[in-house]
């Protein structure tokens, strides 16, 4: 009877702000309609949001209530967040000449790709992160990887990229274009992939 | 304590784990209205093409909003009165494990996670006052209670 009492007030002193007085969280599709899962915990309840528009609303009481959000919900409170998101950072990805320092013919033109999307965004910034295929151990790839993104990063920053924009990385063989079986040679695989954000 | 070692043994072996901006985590990639940076104590204007570190708050007036792009390929936009504090960011390029952890005190907050969270599951999470969400993907939104 008390904890009526209590809720009761606790609903009048909040009913001036009811729609911010709670927590709400809303799952979206991605830009390919797959939807990922967030795990709300609140005080005492949870709830796992796992499909699209499912939202989460926290309770007065520290509880969380499960339920869906329309999308003119999401526009309403959500609108001027979702219009301040960053363009989706985009990938190209660079192979060289077997023996010598040339990107090949096709990947030239790749570069020209690269160096329009990024005077397309207004101050961009790169990561290029090297590869390697499945021949040899972790160590040695990681640092042929390293190698490879620092050597394009050098030559990008030579076509006027300014160097402090360019991250670099080596992922070594942790992420095959071509999955094949341990020590395949494989070309496709030996490739430097720049992220413009 | 488990990502500290990463980035011990991260520095052991000469892989910097944000390689080449000592302490940058972030850029602003859009900023509109009033957008500020909270960094020990002092408050900084923040604008397209800004740094973000670990620890920095953003601050949005009522006429703000702002949009942030991690090194992590993560995107984090917030609406209009937010208040939105980068906890704790650790990203090692060449594993992708790290741990990024935020928290809105007030506003509304979209997230697009990025390699942190596809690597580890329980990598991101993202507070409010009153709750605590962990990420493992991908894309939504937060209004956080006042």
């Amino acid at each position: 009877m008390r904890r009526h009492y209590a809720a009761l007030i606790a609903s009048l002193v909040l009913g001036g702000c009811a729609t911010s007085s709670q927590d709400l969280i809303v799952l979206l599709p991605d830009k390919e309609g797959k939807v990922g899962t967030v795990v709300v915990q609140g005080q005492k309840g949870k709830a796992v949001l796992n499909t699209a528009y499912a939202a989460a609303r926290t309770t007065s009481d520290g509880g969380v209530q499960r339920g869906t959000a329309s999308q003119s919900e999401v526009k309403d409170v959500f609108g001027s967040a979702l219009a301040a998101q960053p363009s989706r950072p985009i990938s190209f990805i660079l192979y060289f000449e077997s023996g010598n320092d040339e990107f090949t013919e096709e990947s030239k033109q790749e570069v020209k790709r690269l160096l329009a999307e990024m005077a397309r965004r207004q101050a961009p910034d790169i990561t290029v992160i090297g590869h390697t295929d499945l021949v040899g151990p972790d160590p040695s790839n990681d640092a042929l990887s390293l190698q490879r993104a620092e050597r394009v990063k050098s030559i990008l920053a030579g076509m006027g990229i300014p160097a402090e924009r360019i991250l670099t990385a080596g992922r070594g063989r942790r992420e095959p274009l071509i999955p094949t079986a341990e020590g395949v040679s494989e070309p496709r695989n030996r490739r430097v992939e720049i992220n413009v954000r | 304590m488990q990502s500290a070692r990463l980035i011990l043994i991260a520095f052991a072996c000469g892989i910097a784990p944000i390689a080449g901006w000592a302490g940058d985590i972030a850029q602003f990639r859009v900023a509109k209205g009033s957008v500020y940076l909270e960094r020990s104590g002092q408050r900084l204007p923040a604008h397209v093409g800004t740094h973000l570190q670990a620890t920095d708050t953003v601050v949005t007036g009522a006429d703000g909003s702002a949009g942030i792009a991690f090194v992590d390929n993560s995107l984090l936009s917030v609406g209009p009165n937010s208040v939105l504090a980068i906890e704790r960011y650790a990203f090692n390029s060449t594993t992708h494990e790290g741990a990024f952890e935020s928290s809105l005190r007030r506003g509304t907050l979209s997230v697009v996670s990025g390699k942190i969270a596809k690597q580890s599951p329980d990598a991101m999470k993202v507070k409010t006052p009153s709750s605590i969400l962990g990420v493992r993907g991908t894309e939504f939104l937060v209004r956080s209670s006042d």
